[in-house]
């Protein structure tokens, strides 16, 4: 049955790795750092945390010592197509290295998680393999290597979302992450397998040219992209497929949402749009599937519903974690947004919107983690006060709370204007998208308030007087972290440039 | 000169921060220092301010010169947007008639405000840094001739607001800060949809992209015809209209969008009353004369009407609530929704008469209602109440205090002689002289009346007749046979004091002088308001299509 290759395949197929291999240097570099770090972990016992923190951040610092020459690397497939260079990668793997680095910077500033954690250990290399994961997830074009990229973030955030052993939230979330993980992965199997018999190919540009070339069933390739949705929507924590995330965000480390949130998502948004945009591209005109159903209409439900659940279900929130779980689906509807216009404009939007949310949104759980150090609570009841406590988080928290509502002068609120502008430069006919769009930005502003409002205009319970302890370093990350928010609020040029010139994907004809 | 008109109070701010926060002296000197500067400044422009250039639209040749003064244009943001061409944002101040009478206020109230501040003694770093911001931010609003830029300014209002109500602020502030917060918001947010809009559907005549300049989008012909707001856009033009004008009638605030007023007023400090009435309601009518009316003229004859009626609504309605109240600073406060009411009159009426009556009646109510409540903030201070059947006979007690605020009540219902009367008056005429709005100036002339009834009633409770039993205050023989009154823990002069005087006279002065010679003021506004009706006019519209 299965032949044996001759002499002469197998040198071509070696000398094909060769040469892939010269563009697959960062991701080499960071599995070496996963698995340098259990090394030092093994070498010091799990005792000196910081040390290994050292070296997962200047670890992942000098990956960009690595992606930058890319740049000057040829666009293109690499290993039989599996796997891709292109200007939509390279954005990626600055943002995952870049949101790598801020959650190892969090996590050295929870006390919880050094606290309770007896040995550290993995943690940090498993950061490190999550990164490597997102890295993968945005460069993939084969449904396998998609698939497996996935698997690699998802099963690193499984365990990295039970670190806190002895609590028993950490653990239960968890379990439900996996549980529910386990399920979209296997929905998002059967659409890749249903696509697979639809083109026998797993390449999305062969997929892609295959069903231009020969058509295909519209009922078959709604289900297909109703399931592989699925898979996607987990990741990006969209309704009707984010049960998990209000759990998972209170239960995980802190540091761990953060990164989530924020990584993870990001994760789940590019893989959606090589998918979809490079694969099947045919939402849009000419609706050539049954009554105009096709992904497109699919995503305007999913995007409209939960900029409306998020963001309405987060007004009953009283712990901070489980708020920003809601709003992060809320957000995950925005950047839909930025998607569906499906055209340059709108998937510049779209990048800047998650560069302008990992700024804000780690920031936002910086303070988060700062505050629960020292009241070792994230309800809201406990902020009270807490604004002439830590004057300088409770001011960085404010700031970072008005971006994500999408006031001026903010790099929230140009990220809301070019989303905006992508929709309404189509004319009118997704004017109503923008509408629910900004009308859940005023229900957003009611809950991000009640933080500064529970900081500023209530007194604590507890009169303690003490200072802020907080250790200087994170003062200054905060500061800097929230000064960027309002400086690319201001000034966005560098960073809009930056999202149009990664806006080209290999393979991609829409636009 | 306008930037650094903008900026002072920031860079005061920034000073502030630097500042320990037990120097409270330094603090307040440091605002009351910027604050000032910015009066000079004020007065600067006003007199290097030539009253013939019209502002409103670009001179011809699309060039803004010429037109507007004090201009700085510098390039900010541009952005390559591919097939979109390239967003081009603009840093553009300048100020024709409509702004400069603005400015001046700005920097009049800001620095009022200051004196007024001077007894908060609670987180007065915070409250100064913020008051800053919220200084900068509305000046801002006032010089901005980019959309984008206004939109900053305008936003950037919100949150200082917010924490000087929720913090400084009455026993029910978190209500009133978070309903002007989601209020204001939502009235902002379409407007953010509608300057996209505009941005892809004008062109400016002078580069050929696409732009925010609010000079550029005054003028219809640099409208695409077939864009989102283009002048074929019927439908999406009355859209846009309207949801711009529910957003600057909530800030005015116009029936039915005023309920978060009164609850601002009462729980707002003193000083961030003054600013919120003498400031910040202008700008709502400052950004339908300068954006709503202007960007969609067609529309706007279309609703003379509808205006109309809603600034009649708000004059009756408003002085009918005033008649109710009895605290007396939720009654200046209905009051001044009745106020702002013959502003969207005059506007309504659509000729030079109204809308200078307009604009004028701008200026004043800024100054006649920040005299209103500095003095109810006088009394509160002693009183600690606002109840007005708690006072009685405070005028043989308390004389200069009465004097003053004789003059402002009486300014106040517009009574000849003080400033408020002309700018009334105006509006009347000019309503009265278009045909739309006729029947609407006899009906809106009843709420002078009820105007008339509270103010008087008030003034007659309060200042006249004999101390009541259950007054707040003592009454007491002194060693010299005559009677004084005592407040119970108030250790301050009865009277007013120097602090007192200092804000409320140069206030007095302007509203007599402007009411006996208007012009000033008013000469300053009228070129820019012939070209505003102009511009306005259903002539130029049909001359386009």
């Amino acid at each position: 049955m299965f032949q044996l290759p001759s002499g002469a395949e197998i040198e071509s197929i070696i000398a094909t790795l060769k040469s892939s291999v010269g563009f697959f240097v960062p991701e080499i570099w960071l599995s070496v750092l996963f698995m340098l770090l259990i090394v030092v972990d093994l070498a010091v016992k799990g005792r000196k945390n910081n040390l290994l923190a050292s070296v997962a951040a200047l670890g992942l610092a000098a990956t960009f010592f690595f992606i930058y020459p890319q740049h000057s690397l040829a666009t293109g497939e690499i290993f039989f197509g599996m796997y891709v260079l292109d200007e939509f990668a390279l954005f990626f793997k600055y943002f995952f290295v870049i949101s790598g680095i801020l959650a190892v910077l969090v996590s050295v500033a929870d006390e919880q998680l050094n606290r309770d954690v007896q040995s550290i250990g993995e943690y940090y290399a498993l950061i490190i393999a999550m990164v490597l994961g997102m890295i993968m997830m945005a460069s993939s074009t084969d449904l396998l290597m998609m698939f497996l990229s996935m698997e690699l973030v998802g099963l690193t955030a499984y365990v990295l979302t039970g670190y806190l052993k002895k609590d028993a939230r950490s653990s239960e979330a968890a379990l439900k992450y996996l549980v529910y993980g386990s399920v979209s992965s296997g929905l998002m199997l059967y659409g890749f397998s249903l696509i697979y018999g639809m083109t026998a190919e797993t390449n999305i540009m062969k997929i892609s040219a295959e069903l231009a070339l020969h058509g295909y069933d519209p009922l078959l390739m709604m289900l297909a992209s109703l399931l592989i949705l699925a898979g996607f929507g987990y990741k990006i924590g969209a309704v009707p497929f984010h049960f998990w995330s209000p759990d998972v965000y209170e239960g995980a480390p802190t540091p761990i949402t953060a990164y989530l949130s924020v990584g993870s998502k990001a994760a789940g948004f590019a893989i959606l749009m090589r998918f979809f945009f490079v694969a099947i591209p045919h939402g849009g005109e000419p609706f050539q599937d049954i009554a105009g159903l096709d992904w497109l209409m699919l995503l305007i439900v999913i995007a409209v519903i939960s900029m409306v659940y998020g963001n309405v279900v987060a007004l009953w929130q009283k712990n901070v974690k489980r708020l920003l779980a809601y709003s992060s689906i809320a957000h995950a509807g925005y950047v839909l947004l930025g998607i569906i216009a499906m055209d340059e404009l709108g998937t510049q939007a779209t990048l800047f919107y998650l560069l302008g949310y990992l700024l804000m949104n780690i920031g936002a759980f910086y303070v988060v983690i700062l505050i629960a150090n020292r009241t070792g609570s994230e309800n809201l009841d406990d902020y009270r006060g807490l604004g002439r406590k830590m004057p300088l988080a409770g001011a960085a928290l404010t700031v970072f709370l008005i971006s994500l509502v999408g006031l001026p002068p903010t790099i929230g609120f140009i990220g809301k204007l070019m989303i905006f502008s992508a929709l309404l430069a189509k004319g009118s006919v997704y004017i109503w998208l923008a509408l629910i769009g900004v009308l859940t930005s005023v229900i957003a502003l009611y809950y991000y308030m009640l933080i500064p409002l529970n900081m500023y205009l209530r007194d604590s319970k507890q009169p303690d007087e003490d200072r802020d302890r907080t250790p200087i370093v994170h003062q200054v990350a905060l500061a800097v972290l929230m000064i960027l928010t309002i400086y690319f609020g201001l000034f966005f040029a560098p960073l809009t440039d930056f999202a149009k010139a990664s806006s080209a994907m290999f393979g991609l004809s829409i636009y | 000169m306008l930037s650094l008109i903008v900026f002072l109070p920031i860079i005061a701010g920034l000073v502030i921060l630097a500042v320990p926060s037990s120097q409270k002296q330094i603090i307040r000197i440091v605002s009351l220092l910027a604050a000032l500067a910015q009066c000079v400044l004020a007065v600067l422009i006003w007199q290097g301010y030539d009253a013939a250039l019209p502002g409103i639209t670009a001179a011809a040749g699309g060039a803004p010169e010429g037109s507007f003064q004090f201009i700085e244009r510098l390039p900010w943001i541009s952005l390559d947007l591919g097939s979109f061409g390239s967003l081009n944002i603009e840093y553009f101040l300048g100020v024709d008639g409509l702004s400069i009478t603005m400015v001046i206020l700005t920097a009049l109230i800001s620095a009022i405000g200051i004196l007024s501040s001077w007894p908060i003694q609670k987180q007065v770093k915070g409250y100064f840094i913020l008051y800053n911001l919220l200084s900068t931010a509305m000046m801002g609003c006032f010089v901005a001739l980019d959309f984008f830029l206004f939109y900053v300014f305008w936003e950037l209002m919100l949150l200082p607001m917010y924490f000087l109500i929720g913090i400084w602020g009455g026993p029910n502030r978190e209500y009133a800060a978070i309903k002007f917060f989601l209020y204001t918001l939502f009235g902002s947010v379409f407007m953010l949809l509608v300057m996209i809009g505009l941005y892809f559907s004008v062109i400016d005549p002078v580069t050929g992209n696409h732009t925010f300049s609010l000079v550029a989008m005054a003028s219809q012909e640099n409208y695409i015809k077939d864009a989102i707001l283009g002048p074929d856009s019927v439908m999406w033009r009355y859209v846009a209209f309207i949801v711009l004008f529910i957003g600057f009638a909530i800030k005015v605030p116009m029936f039915p969008f005023h309920t978060w007023l009164p609850d601002a007023h009462v729980e707002a400090p003193t000083p961030i009353s003054v600013i919120l009435a003498g400031v910040l309601l202008k700008l709502g009518t400052y950004g339908m004369m300068r954006i709503n009316f202007p960007l969609f003229p067609e529309v706007f004859q279309a609703s003379l009407f509808v205006i109309g009626v809603l600034g009649a609504i708000n004059i009756i309605y408003g002085a009918f609530c005033a008649l109710a109240q009895q605290d007396l600073k939720k009654m200046v406060a209905y009051s001044s929704i009745s106020h702002m009411g013959y502003v969207l009159l005059g506007l309504a009426a659509a000729n030079s008469e109204g809308m200078v009556g307009a604009l004028y009646q701008m200026f004043n109510h800024g100054t006649i209602t920040a005299m209103l409540f500095l003095l109810v903030g006088v009394i509160y201070d002693r009183a600690h109440t606002r109840q007005i059947d708690k006072f009685g006979g405070l005028a043989s007690y308390m004389p200069v205090y009465a004097a003053v605020v004789t003059i402002a009540w009486f300014a106040s219902l517009g009574l000849p002689g003080l400033s408020g009367f002309i700018s009334e008056a105006f509006v009347f005429v000019g309503a009265f002289s278009a045909e739309t709005t006729r029947y609407i100036a006899i009906v809106s002339v009843l709420g002078i009346v009820f105007g008339a009834a509270y103010l008087l009633w008030s003034l007659q409770r309060m200042f006249l007749g004999k101390r009541k039993p259950d007054a707040a205050y003592d009454l007491e023989v002194g060693p010299d046979g005559h009677e004084h009154i005592h407040f119970h823990d108030w250790k301050g002069k009865l009277d007013l004091d120097t602090r007192e005087l200092v804000m409320l006279v140069p206030l007095a002065v302007i509203v007599i002088f402007l009411g006996i010679y208007p012009m000033p003021v008013m000469g300053l506004m009228t070129s820019s308001i012939n070209k505003l009706v102009e511009v306005l006019s259903p002539v130029v519209m049909t001359a386009l299509n």
